[in-house]
């Protein structure tokens, strides 16, 4: 008589990693921005998250970000890191890493993935979530919204 | 009569499997029940030998099919003291409430009306009532509650005037676990000439429903609930107020005759009943009324609400929980401090735990108790002390992850 076994352990399937928990419990350009160039509101009617993306855009790179995101750690943590990494990036530049964080959620498990995801890497686990994947994705889409139109 | 929890527990395959390598510890009954061996069987056998449709051909899986659904219709008749005529055949219990709004509420309530719904409901009992009011110019009430989730019977009554149609109610809350004095409010609402519709779609797997001694005048349930399959619901209407009702949908099944020009429609329930129906379906609610039938309710009952109360006590004793309100059966809805409920479903569903989280479609009843979403434990006959012990264990991983 054998105990049923635990998934075996490997950090990276785990779902509530340390990056996320922390940029959960303290979101970096959180709030809103005092003159917007560009902003967008985008609510998962599932289950009731919502992010505000708020970006200023000069000469086609984004000199400054705010997300004001409600909602589970997953969507709060997404949203927070990406306004961290995008920052200074041009809009064409945030579309690719949007286009490849996408591409790298919707991905299989176990599937390879490349380094430029910097600290998006701790969603690896959101992959076995079909659930919670768009939990991850809703801050980019929200920003990708953000750059379609202007205020 | 079984009355042994542990024997009801092996009526249903599904908590035999294990989930993440854990027990399945299934505490999600509100959303929808398991299934017991009863019905999976029943429905099997349609597919097997009784595959014709209903109330047509004269061969004989027609003719089987037929008597097989005919009598599921009786049986449900049966379980809420009403007649068969009076059991309209829906796919859930947002059809049933549909089929009220779109055809007595488009022919009974009009400019100047009002319709009133509580501040407890669910979705699909206030949807409807607003789409009908805004279409026929009429006001929606919305009867308050206190903070334990209880209709304030004399705010409710205050509410009411002859200007009130009518009054739509859940008998058993399906986020605050309350059970609603629908007697009481059916007397106000009658000595108004407004008509009273009860969703049932928590209490009817939990409480003795009698229609007549509730006093409602429609009566609205899901056989998914009721550990039938899903596509399944019923509308009990007074046969008087069905009788005087035009059709909502139509097509076949729903006429007696039809010229080009013309048609004339059937009798109640088969006016609201067009087309092809859920025959498997219907047929498996028969086959699950029929497996509540042949256990012990009132044991089930009070094995239920041992385990509530036990379940209650518990999460409200948890650090950083609190309940949403004071749950008098069936489910208990709460929230961790700092971890979102989502957050805390997935967490748990790791250790073979599965609750709900989110809204519970009652959106506006989390605003008014002061919270975006929720976590919900929810129990059945089939649950047991180790389910609620899975649970509280598990919280105890979600405070670990969210410090």
């Amino acid at each position: 008589m054998t105990e049923p076994t635990r998934d075996p352990p490997d950090d990276r399937d785990e779902l509530y990693q340390a990056t996320i928990v922390d940029h959960d419990r303290a979101p970096r350009n959180a709030g809103a921005l005092a003159e917007p160039t560009h902003q967008a509101t985008l609510d998962n009617p599932l289950c009731g998250d919502v992010v505000t993306v708020h970006a200023r855009v000069v000469d086609g790179a984004i000199r400054d970000i705010a997300c004001d995101a409600r909602g589970c750690a997953l969507s709060r943590a997404a949203a927070s890191i990406m306004s961290t990494m995008v920052r200074d990036r041009t809009a064409e530049a945030a579309r690719r890493l949007a286009a490849a964080f996408e591409q790298f959620v919707q991905a299989a498990p176990e599937a390879e993935y490349a380094d430029e995801l910097g600290e998006l890497r701790a969603f690896a686990g959101v992959r076995r979530f079909r659930s919670r994947r768009v939990c991850a994705t809703l801050g980019f889409r929200a920003l990708l919204r953000a750059l379609e139109a202007a205020t | 009569m079984g009355s042994d929890p542990a024997a009801w527990r092996r009526d249903f395959p599904a908590l035999e499997q294990a989930v993440h390598g854990r027990r399945l510890a299934y505490l999600d009954s509100a959303s929808t029940s398991l299934k017991p061996r009863a019905v999976i069987d029943a429905v099997v056998r349609v597919f097997t030998h009784q595959a014709g449709n209903v109330h047509r051909g004269v061969h004989a899986l027609s003719e089987a099919a037929t008597e097989a659904y005919d009598a599921a219709r009786d049986a449900i008749a049966r379980f809420i003291g009403g007649r068969p005529d009076e059991i309209v055949l829906t796919s859930g219990t947002t059809a049933a409430l549909n089929l009220v709004a779109h055809s007595w509420g488009r022919a009974n309530v009009g400019p100047g009306d009002a319709v009133i719904a509580t501040a407890l409901e669910h979705h699909s009992n206030l949807v409807p009532w607003q789409a009908l009011c805004a279409e026929r110019g009429a006001a929606l009430r919305i009867a308050p509650i206190d903070d334990r989730g209880r209709i304030d019977l004399a705010a409710l009554a205050g509410l009411i005037d002859d200007r009130v149609r009518l009054v739509a109610v859940s008998q058993l809350s399906n986020v605050v676990g309350t059970i609603a004095p629908v007697a009481e409010i059916a007397a106000l609402a009658h000595a108004a000439g407004a008509i009273v519709v009860v969703d049932g779609a928590q209490a009817i797997a939990h409480l003795a429903v009698d229609v007549a001694a509730l006093g409602c005048d429609f009566y609205a349930f899901s056989g998914h609930k009721l550990f039938a399959p899903t596509g399944t619901g019923v509308l009990w209407g007074r046969r008087a107020l069905l009788a005087a009702m035009p059709a909502w949908q139509t097509g076949g099944e729903m006429v007696a005759s039809v010229d080009y020009d013309r048609a004339r429609l059937r009798e109640p329930p088969h006016r609201f009943e067009a087309g092809t129906p859920n025959i498997a379906g219907v047929i498996g609610l028969g086959a699950a009324i029929g497996y509540l039938e042949s256990i012990d309710r009132a044991a089930a009952a009070r094995h239920e609400a041992r385990l509530h109360a036990r379940l209650r006590d518990a999460l409200a004793a948890e650090p950083r929980v609190r309940v949403l309100g004071a749950p008098d059966a069936a489910v208990v809805a709460f929230t961790v401090d700092r971890a979102h409920p989502h957050d805390v479903a997935t967490i748990v569903d790791r250790e073979g735990v599965a609750i709900r989280s989110g809204h519970h479609c009652a959106e506006p009843l989390h605003h008014r108790l002061g919270a975006d979403a929720s976590a919900r434990a929810s129990l059945a006959l089939y649950n047991d002390d180790a389910d609620i012990a899975a649970l509280i264990g598990a919280l105890a991983r979600v405070r670990e992850i969210f410090r």
